[in-house]
């Protein structure tokens, strides 16, 4: 690369006008195509970017501020003039005792769907790297879940747990056990929802952890070996310390999307159609409930309070994350 | 790890095709590996058997305690009737349009500026790309509220532009490329470009867009997977009769919830179109994770 630098330096000391314009002497001698070609070399970066900075100030970045703004207004679709109502909205949604039980319920699922999802991740990872035939046939099968659209993992789950003739429940019954009424007790639902989330990532985030373990170059692994280490040890003090970036960002994305919840509480709703989460709120999420509030009951200032409180919290549950992960994913390396 | 046990360093068997990339020290993997394995697709597909097999009898089937595990002969009666209760063709020409033109353009405009981060100079570029990556982590589905309230203000709602517009271009696209880029692209090609005069755009499409083919349509196939089961927002801007696929399947969970054979055969039928495309190309998209795409 060096030598072509050179190369067109020498072509443009050259009488002859360069072609690429590229000479760094005076302005003048320049002709009318050259300067359009300096023009487009200078400008055409920034229209290449400029598409996605557009359409994320618009459609992203904007409605995400603007959303802030909305919360402290009665805001009324149909009215001329929005009423300012301070922080009422807030207010409102501290005292309601439905936005508690929705940030509980969020965060309980979220608890029982990133964690285990997260090992059993790391383990079927492990299962993956072993020296199997059809390698390439379990990896594809294993990303099945993750092609499946959540309104369809929705129904088909709902339908499994189902009480009286959900397919779960059979079999707990024919092995003894007492049926579990999966959509009206609280834990009970919670469990079935990630359920959902953990069937549906699970594959994709040890994909994500496969390919970082391939990374691991072998004869860390081997050297290792040389020095006895087992391999429990291998696994802990080679693997998982060289993980650490990874997990950072598999975690991270479950946070932001686990926070998130929405298609698979609203239908599991043993009332199709539903946005209450169950008769009692028992597995409403904090995103459902903002779905509700702004587009059942059209409240868009409350709904927008939701939404930048959840937005805060993601920021915050996410922070904390990181910290952690960071901190688990170090014990037992050596710095470097 | 729980299978990898004690290293057996003398005794591996070790096979050409295969013994590169794995350490020969670590033993080769015993049946409890491939029974895990098994079990964890199993898993993987049985929901969707399961659902397959409801949709293919009659909906009474639920109530027996051991389901059949083959299919029965009504699943076409039930795919007609789905298309008789909701406006189903309308809904798969729906998210085909809406799939298709996201797609293509997140991949363009995901490439343009990728290829600009990845390689050209300018001002700026590097807090620039810093930005892109910070939106990564932007949940901008909270922002739903002002977006509704500007989509119905510009008479938008229920149109499938509502739909495509907000996912034009993305943070991922516009990351992915670059990262395949900077790896991918010779200086020396666009050195050569240069010389010979070509104009940036012409570079760009004679260049740069043949070498981003495999980064390009793996992208490609994310996004079609992913605009193809977009749910919160098609609920909220779209109505039942124009609907997409996943807005058109919980109108139909909605209102026919007990007919269990009929509401399963709606989901085989959202699900298969999208399954196919993962089989034909689901090697590739495996093949590119495994291949340390994502590196965190």
């Amino acid at each position: 690369m060096a030598d072509l630098r050179s190369e067109t330096a020498e072509v443009s000391r050259k009488p002859s006008p360069p072609p690429g314009g590229r000479s760094g002497s005076g302005k003048n001698d320049l002709t009318l195509r050259q300067r359009l070609y300096r023009f487009d070399v200078k400008s055409a970066p920034y229209f290449y970017i400029a598409p996605f900075f557009i359409v994320f100030g618009l459609v992203g970045l904007f409605p995400l501020l603007f959303t802030a703004y909305v919360s402290l207004f009665d805001w009324d679709m149909l009215a001329d003039e929005q009423q300012f109502v301070g922080l009422d909205n807030y207010a409102r949604l501290i005292e309601s005792d439905q936005f508690w039980k929705a940030l509980v319920n969020t965060i309980s699922i979220f608890l029982l769907s990133t964690g285990p999802q997260l090992v059993i991740a790391v383990l079927l990872a492990v299962l993956l790297d072993a020296r199997i035939r059809a390698r390439t046939g379990f990896r594809v099968s294993v990303l099945i879940p993750y092609v499946v659209s959540l309104v369809a993992l929705g129904i088909i789950f709902s339908n499994l747990f189902g009480h009286n003739y959900g397919l779960i429940n059979n079999v707990l019954e024919f092995f003894g056990f007492d049926r579990i009424n999966w959509h009206s007790d609280r834990f009970a639902s919670h469990v079935a929802i990630a359920t959902m989330v953990n069937w549906r990532w699970t594959g994709y985030n040890a994909l994500i952890i496969l390919a970082a373990m391939q990374a691991i170059p072998r004869d860390l692994y081997e050297a290792a070996v040389v020095d006895g280490a087992g391999p429990f040890r291998r696994f802990f003090s080679v693997t998982m310390p060289l993980l650490r970036p990874t997990l950072i960002f598999v975690v991270i994305t479950s946070t932001i999307g686990g926070l998130q919840i929405f298609t698979e509480p609203k239908l599991f709703s043993d009332i199709p159609g539903s946005n209450n989460g169950g008769s009692d709120n028992q597995f409403q999420t904090i995103t459902l409930f903002m779905y509700q509030a702004g587009f059942e009951r059209f409240d868009l200032g409350y709904a927008s309070a939701i939404a930048w409180t959840l937005f805060l919290l993601i920021v915050v549950i996410a922070l904390i994350n990181f910290l952690i992960t960071r901190r688990i994913a170090s014990t037992g390396e050596e710095r470097r | 790890m729980s299978t990898q046990t004690a290293p057996r360093p003398p005794r591996t068997r070790r096979r050409a095709s295969e013994g590169g990339e794995h350490a020969s020290l670590i033993s080769r993997p015993r049946f409890l590996t491939y029974g895990l394995l098994l079990a964890f697709v199993l898993g993987s597909v049985f929901p969707l058997w399961w659902s397959f097999i409801v949709a293919s009898h009659e909906s009474s089937v639920v109530r027996e305690r051991i389901p059949p595990l083959l299919p029965g002969a009504n699943f076409f009666s039930h795919a007609a009737e789905v298309f008789d209760t909701v406006p189903f063709w309308l809904a798969l020409g729906n998210s085909l349009i809406v799939a298709t033109t996201v797609t293509v353009s997140v991949v363009l405009f995901g490439t343009l500026a990728g290829y600009a981060f990845a390689r050209l100079r300018f001002r700026g570029s590097g807090a620039l790309f810093a930005f892109v990556v910070a939106t990564l982590a932007v949940p901008t589905q909270l922002g739903i509220i002002p977006l509704y309230i500007a989509m119905t203000s510009y008479g938008w709602q229920g149109q499938l532009a509502a739909v495509i517009v907000p996912n034009l271009v993305t943070a991922f696209g516009v990351f992915w490329m670059r990262q395949y880029l900077v790896g991918a692209l010779p200086h020396e090609l666009l050195e050569a470009a240069r010389v010979d005069g070509c104009s940036m755009i012409r570079t760009f499409w004679h260049v740069v867009l043949p070498i981003a083919r495999p980064a390009a349509a793996i992208l490609g196939l994310f996004t079609f997977m992913h605009s193809w089961n977009d749910f919160l927002w098609p609920l909220v801007v779209l109505d039942a009769q124009n609907p997409t696929v996943q807005v058109a399947l919980e109108r139909l969970q909605a209102g026919y919830y007990t007919n269990y054979s009929l509401v399963l055969a709606g989901t085989t039928l959202a699900t298969i179109p999208i399954l196919l495309v993962f089989v034909i190309f689901g090697k590739q998209i495996v093949a590119n994770i495994a291949q340390g795409a994502v590196k965190g």
